[in-house]
């Protein structure tokens, strides 16, 4: 089966390609780029004024299986991500139960094996049951093929633990992915602390609950030499420590997502709980701040933090409704509209911070267009707008804070392994 | 210019006009508590359910009566003895009091955005009688109503409002109202109480209650919860009162007339004293009776304008 996708503009950074290209797929990978490649090929995508680059990899993302099914599966999450141009991601490990074994990351095989759409790659619990309390087995975690380790949704609150784990972490060569959290200083808050949660007469989640934190996980990285990646960044404070510690040679990665850099408190104030998440929508000015990170380059990733919630959890009473957003199909158009279409990041940029240094983090061989790699690619028209719909997600659960947004970049198609998908609303 | 919300959640949202198309509406049905027969057929054939999920009976009865003096039909709904304690979600409750062809629901509800949410799933109208920490429209346009009563004017007023800020839906309502109205507000509490921000709403911030109350044309005093305690750093009884309680002593440092108000119920003996909650500067009754015209007033605007919001839907 060859596939040849003609003529578009290849972006491949790894390789320093911005250039209009031909890609040539033979079965599931890449058989050549070249500026004309006269093949007769089974399948011609014509690519001409369309982006051609390596898909998404997300590396943050929640597929709820097993366990939550009714939020979201493996099949309905990686067919939401084929949608989204993702083609890998990172299934976090807070799943019910907790991916903390050897057999849970089995059964998580099995399962993937079975039903996903798009390479789904998994990160295993730093402590039992994301507890806190005590340490999994991270060496047979990563034998059975755990990329990472994180007890994402929970930060390991005893600092001797974390050292633990780091050490551990280190000698394994497995990065350990922070969720920089204090819940005693987040003390059940909803909302970014500050004139937002006094008008709103919510409780407020201070940023110091998440800064407090990062310092504290980048000097236990600092200590052990391990390699920790911030995730969900939401405040200049945590980005400034980050800053300090990259100068500093500290192994210290970081990633935020579309709705930091897309939204900030304000728009909390009707009361919609798409906007609830954890860490909480931040001031214009940290919002500002992220911005400037992924335009510097201090923000290494951007990633979904996918989180799928029913209505019946999530259109409720504010404060009662669960923290999170979906992401996986919204956010190479966020990217697009929001930092590509303000100059803040260019289309080399864009596939940095969402292929390649993800695949780099967790040691793929992916987020390139390289001869022999993987056929993950996808195509996508840079000025089509659309309108983001409820209807139209791919995703199990609907609770995004896009809806209703027009949002320009539209992925026409994605190849995963050489398989191709074309999307058409 | 006319009302035209179907809802009523707060005051935040509304502009001086219909702030001041409240009042004066208020003003002509605060008659008709006084006539030998009180009602007037403005809402017959209109219901009105009162669905309350924290217990509170001044604020219910207060309302209800409102309702029948305006001679529409009361429900009242305690959730305590309702489908909602079998697990019934607010807005699944909302819908079915819409199913039974209400108009009017009076939502007073333990968390904040309670009512804005409930609004959003039901076309009838939706009267916020206190959610959470976040607003009380109905008892702020009380305060206000009685305020420009006493002192004939609200442009330029004093009024400090005292206690515990942070957790107050009283406080919140009355600021957003009075500072659209031109007066000056002056918040006074122990600092913990105090919420992040709160001098973008345009108000002094102050730990001094000498330095509230001096000047001040009013005082309004809010209920100290201290069933709270414990969940946050709160003060404890006594030292709030002998900081921050109003007494008579107090007073004499203040205004000659000042005006003194409570929401209620009062904690006598620790937000003030018997004497000033019994004395002449209080109008904490008159807020009573001033809060059924107020409450007409609210029922009759909401349902007027869903009335013909509904209309102007059945013609298009």
């Amino acid at each position: 089966m060859k596939t040849l996708i003609k003529a578009g503009r290849v972006i491949d950074p790894a390789n320093k390609i911005d250039a209009v290209m031909d890609i040539l797929v033979e079965d599931s990978k890449i058989s050549k780029i070249a500026k004309n490649i006269p093949v007769k090929a089974d399948k011609v995508i014509e690519a001409q004024g369309k982006i051609v680059m390596p898909g998404l990899v997300d590396m943050h993302v929640h597929l709820r299986e097993p366990g939550r099914e009714d939020k979201e599966t493996i099949q309905s999450g990686s067919q939401a991500a084929l949608a989204g141009g993702v083609t890998s991601v990172l299934a976090m490990p807070n799943t019910s139960p907790a991916i903390d074994s050897k057999e849970n990351i089995k059964i998580l095989k099995t399962a993937i094996q079975k039903s996903a759409k798009v390479n789904c790659f998994i990160c295993a619990a730093i402590t039992k049951e994301r507890l806190g309390a005590e340490l999994t087995d991270i060496a047979s975690l990563k034998k059975e093929g755990a990329l990472a380790i994180s007890d994402d949704g929970a930060s390991v609150d005893n600092d001797d633990l974390m050292l633990e784990a780091l050490k551990v972490a280190k000698k394994e060569g497995l990065p350990v992915i922070c969720h920089s959290e204090d819940k005693k200083l987040t003390a059940y808050g909803v909302v970014n602390l500050g004139f937002t949660s006094t008008r709103l007469g919510l409780r407020g989640i201070s940023a110091e609950s998440e800064y407090k934190r990062v310092e504290r996980d980048i000097e236990l990285a600092r200590q052990t030499g391990a390699s920790i990646h911030i995730a969900h960044v939401s405040c200049q404070e945590s980005l400034e420590l980050i800053a300090r510690a990259k100068k500093n040679k500290v192994r210290v990665t970081c990633e935020s997502a579309p709705h930091y850099f897309t939204f900030s408190e304000e728009a909390v104030l009707g009361y919609d709980t798409n906007f609830k998440m954890n860490p909480p929508l931040r001031s214009q000015e940290d919002r500002l701040a992220i911005r400037k990170g992924l335009s510097s380059g201090l923000i290494d990733v951007i990633a979904s933090d996918h989180a799928p919630h029913t209505e019946n959890e999530k259109d409720i009473e504010f404060e009662r409704s669960e923290f999170g957003v979906i992401g996986l199909e919204t956010e190479l158009a966020a990217v697009v509209t929001e930092l590509i279409g303000n100059s803040l990041l260019d289309w080399s940029g864009l596939v940095m911070k969402m292929s390649l240094h993800p695949s780099r983090i967790l040691g793929l061989n992916k987020g390139t267009l390289s001869v022999g790699a993987d056929a993950d690619i996808i195509v996508v028209d840079p000025g089509r707008e659309w309108i983001v719909r409820k209807e139209n997600f791919y995703s199990k659960s609907k609770n995004s804070p896009f809806i209703g947004r027009s949002l320009k970049g539209f992925v026409e198609y994605t190849l995963c392994q050489g398989k191709v998908h074309k999307w058409n609303s | 210019m006319g009302w035209t919300r179907k809802d009523l959640l707060g005051l935040e949202e509304l502009s001086r006009e219909e702030l001041e198309l409240i009042l004066s509406t208020a003003e002509s049905f605060k008659e008709v508590s006084t006539r030998e027969i009180k009602k007037v057929p403005a809402l017959r054939g209109k219901t009105v359910v009162n669905l309350f999920y924290e217990p509170s009976t001044r604020t219910r009865v207060s309302f209800e009566v409102a309702a029948k003096r305006l001679s529409a039909d009361v429900i009242n709904i305690a959730t305590e003895t309702s489908s909602v304690k079998k697990g019934e979600t607010l807005i699944d409750t909302g819908r079915n009091i819409e199913a039974l062809k209400a108009d009017i629901i009076v939502v007073r509800h333990n968390c904040s955005g309670a009512a804005v949410i409930l609004s959003r799933h039901v076309g009838l109208s939706v009267v916020n009688a206190g959610d959470g920490w976040h607003e009380h429209p109905t008892q702020a346009l009380l305060d206000i109503f009685t305020l420009q009563e006493k002192l004939g004017r609200l442009e330029g007023l004093k009024v400090s409002i005292v206690g515990d800020i942070a957790h107050s839906r009283v406080a919140r309502s009355n600021i957003w109202g009075l500072i659209k109205l031109g007066a000056r507000v002056t918040v006074c509490a122990p600092k913990m109480l105090i919420p992040p921000g709160i001098e973008e709403m345009q108000v002094s911030v102050t730990d001094d209650i000498d330095l509230a109350l001096k000047d001040a044309d009013a005082v309004n005093v809010l209920r100290m919860q201290f069933e709270r305690d414990g969940e946050t750093a709160f003060p404890r009884q006594l030292e709030y009162f002998k900081e921050f309680g109003i007494t008579q002593e107090r007073l004499r440092k203040a205004k000659k007339d000042i005006i003194v108000m409570h929401p209620g119920p009062i904690n006598r003996g620790i937000e003030m004293s018997s004497a000033v909650a019994d004395g002449a500067n209080s109008v904490i009754l008159e807020q009573v009776t001033n809060g059924i015209a107020v409450r007409m007033a609210v029922l009759f605007l909401v349902a007027q304008a869903n009335e013909q919001i509904k209309n102007h839907e059945d013609l298009n």
